[in-house]
């Protein structure tokens, strides 16, 4: 367990920063610091790929000085599921703010569980 | 005939070509557009059915013409095209259904946006039943809740607003977790190709290594479904979210959206990581003890509701819990019973939202029990379907729900193992949980109401020739689940011959 923890300390560390977006994403009541929460668990998830595709001594995936050697290269489609990664989570992201800015025009609040307790009271 | 094996992909991007077109035209050139979409789609999946029940078995559709492990894929089945032709008829039957409540309750501006929103709805439905690659399934889980939300919020006040945030949350956690589930399945495995993974997968077994990591995602995977599919400690966000939205709305997302997850989460069992290996990892029998106490906790709340709309999804926490139930069986005759519940509950709970919204409409549109007494006679159409929609609920004979609750029985007799006993108990338990709270329903909108009660609330009748599309939605409601009910034979046997092309 030790020495392998230890020669995959970035996905370890990819990890914690997942429970840590998790935990914030759930538990936080306020909006903003859940809409960080999300921000950081999609970007644990990428720093998991990023270190999973990274092989020591390799280069990026674009052909140079006419290599074409398998070997000499990493494989791009993590880097691709990486990108794809960030551009939803950037779509989620601007909708969550969008409608976090509705809630605060209306209640001049960012607690979700005061919104709910003042739309229980109005019982609308 | 062989281009009907191109009909999966065609339908797919007619769905996302039609949202980008509306986007540009009027409101009712729209609404034209989106109909003629969910007709076509009905009609390319049919055909797809039916070329897949002929040659006897499924087809992989390539895209871009790139081989296995590099390109992307499509796979259609019969029971991915009986999916597919079942939710698009869903779909339309819905919108019809809620269309007059769409006209009063969304700003006129907005109607495209509505449009747009279920056109990618069924864009991402479809391509999450198709798809055969882990990744692509992702992606469209996301495009799934992006426009699940804006459905949800379309009709804009406080409470659509705040459960469109909580539904988002949840659904965020949810996809978070597959999305982690799948990238630890990708790092061991190599493929994001759901066949291809599945061979690997056997592989890694065969060879005894990466034991933990298999588990953890496997379970995360699971977990990060169940959430997003409303399993019983992960619903708080439901009865908000199909409770206040506009009705087609809530329809849709009851019946369509979470079925589209647990569609998902099959395939993820047979074709990604194989049933047997499923079976041997312990996660059916969480699943199985969570949807037990769905089944009984989701029926209690809707016993303590006052608000019709939030006790019809209340009844959902315990539908979606029989669904996990069968599947925590783990035998093939639970799944099956789950996949026939899955039609089933899509059939019933529509025809239930778009029939309570007829009573509510007729009782100066208070959605409290006690304002309902007597709407039965003031809408007649929408009595009889909210009836109907009960009994196939509770289970009585000729109705859907009656063939998926004997189903479940019958699979949980032939469970080998200790779980026939909770099995059957609690499915007695939440039938006659669900007899209590829907036949007082029914008993109450039956009574009839003083007149003068009537006159001073000013309530008034609408009868079947006012209100047309609605009446026809009701019969083909109607239809569609004494169908499931009576000949439910065939769809049986179409589920059976997916399942067995799925392995």
């Amino acid at each position: 367990m030790g020495p392998h923890l230890f020669a995959n300390y970035v996905e370890a560390i990819a990890m914690i920063l997942f429970g840590i977006g998790f935990l914030t994403l759930l538990l936080r009541n306020n909006l903003i610091k859940k809409i960080i929460g999300l921000n950081i668990m999609d970007t644990a998830i990428y720093l998991f790929l990023a270190s999973k595709a990274y092989i020591p001594g390799r280069a990026a995936p674009i052909i140079v000085d006419g290599v074409q050697d398998v070997e000499k290269y990493i494989n791009p489609i993590p880097s691709g599921l990486v990108l794809t990664g960030i551009v939803v989570s950037v779509s989620v992201s601007a909708l969550m703010l969008s409608i976090t800015i509705k809630l605060y025009k209306r209640y001049h609040t960012l607690n979700l569980d005061e919104i709910s307790a003042r739309l229980k009271k109005e019982g609308r | 005939m062989d281009i009907i094996r191109n009909f999966p992909c065609v339908s797919i991007m007619l769905c996302l070509f039609a949202g980008i077109i509306t986007s540009g035209v009027k409101e009712k050139t729209a609404k034209c557009i989106n109909r003629t979409l969910i007709m076509t789609v009905f009609a390319l999946n049919a055909l797809t059915l039916y070329y897949t029940l002929v040659t006897g078995g499924a087809f992989v559709y390539v895209m871009g013409m790139f081989p296995a492990p590099w390109g992307n894929e499509l796979r259609a089945g019969s029971l991915e095209a009986l999916m597919a032709t079942f939710f698009s008829i869903i779909m339309m039957l819905s919108l019809c259904g809620g269309k007059k409540k769409l006209f009063d309750e969304v700003d006129p501006e907005k109607h495209n946006l509505y449009y747009i929103m279920t056109d990618v709805m069924l864009a991402s439905l479809l391509a999450l039943v198709y798809t055969n690659d882990l990744f692509t399934a992702y992606v469209f889980v996301e495009i799934n809740t992006i426009s699940a939300c804006g459905l949800i919020m379309i009709r804009q006040n406080g409470r659509t607003i705040e459960a469109s945030v909580r539904y988002m949350i949840m659904s965020l956690l949810g996809s978070g977790l597959l999305l982690m589930g799948l990238c630890i399945l990708y790092d061991m495995t190599g493929h994001l190709l759901m066949s291809n993974i599945r061979e690997s997968v056997i592989e890694i077994v065969q060879r005894g290594i990466y034991k933990i990591p298999l588990t953890v995602a496997i379970c995360i995977m699971c977990v990060g479904l169940a959430i997003k599919s409303a399993l019983f400690p992960f619903h708080s966000w439901l009865p908000d979210a199909y409770g206040y939205s506009t009705v087609s709305s809530g329809a849709i997302l009851s019946s369509l959206v979470s079925k589209g997850y647990i569609f998902l989460l099959i395939k993820i069992f047979y074709r990604v990581i194989g049933f047997n290996l499923i079976r041997g990892s312990h996660i059916l029998n969480v699943l199985f003890v969570f949807g037990l106490c769905g089944m009984i906790f989701g029926s209690i709340s809707a016993i303590w509701e006052k608000d019709i709309r939030r006790m019809i999804a209340f009844s959902s926490v315990a539908q979606i819990g029989y669904i996990y139930m069968g599947f925590g069986l783990g035998t093939t005759e639970g799944m099956v019973a789950s996949i026939f519940h899955i039609l089933a509950h899509a059939a019933t709970k529509s025809l239930l939202f778009i029939s309570a919204i007829g009573l509510t409409d007729v009782s100066g549109g208070s959605r409290s029990f006690f304002e309902l007494t007597g709407s039965a006679y003031r809408n007649k159409v929408a009595g009889v379907g909210f009836t109907v929609g009960s009994l196939s609920m509770v289970g009585i004979p000729i109705f859907s729900g009656f063939v998926s609750k004997l189903l479940f029985a019958e699979a949980a007799v032939l469970h080998p193992d200790q779980k026939m006993l909770p099995t059957l108990i609690v499915l007695a338990i939440s039938t006659i949980l669900n007899a209590i709270y829907f036949m007082k329903t029914v008993l109450r909108i039956y009574v009839p109401e003083n007149k003068a009660v009537i006159e001073q609330k000013g309530y008034f009748s609408v009868t079947a020739g006012q209100q047309k599309t609605y009446t026809v939605t009701i019969i083909c409601f109607t239809v569609l689940n004494l169908f499931l009910g009576m000949m439910s034979e065939p769809i049986i046997h179409v589920i059976k011959v997916g399942l067995s092309n799925f392995a």
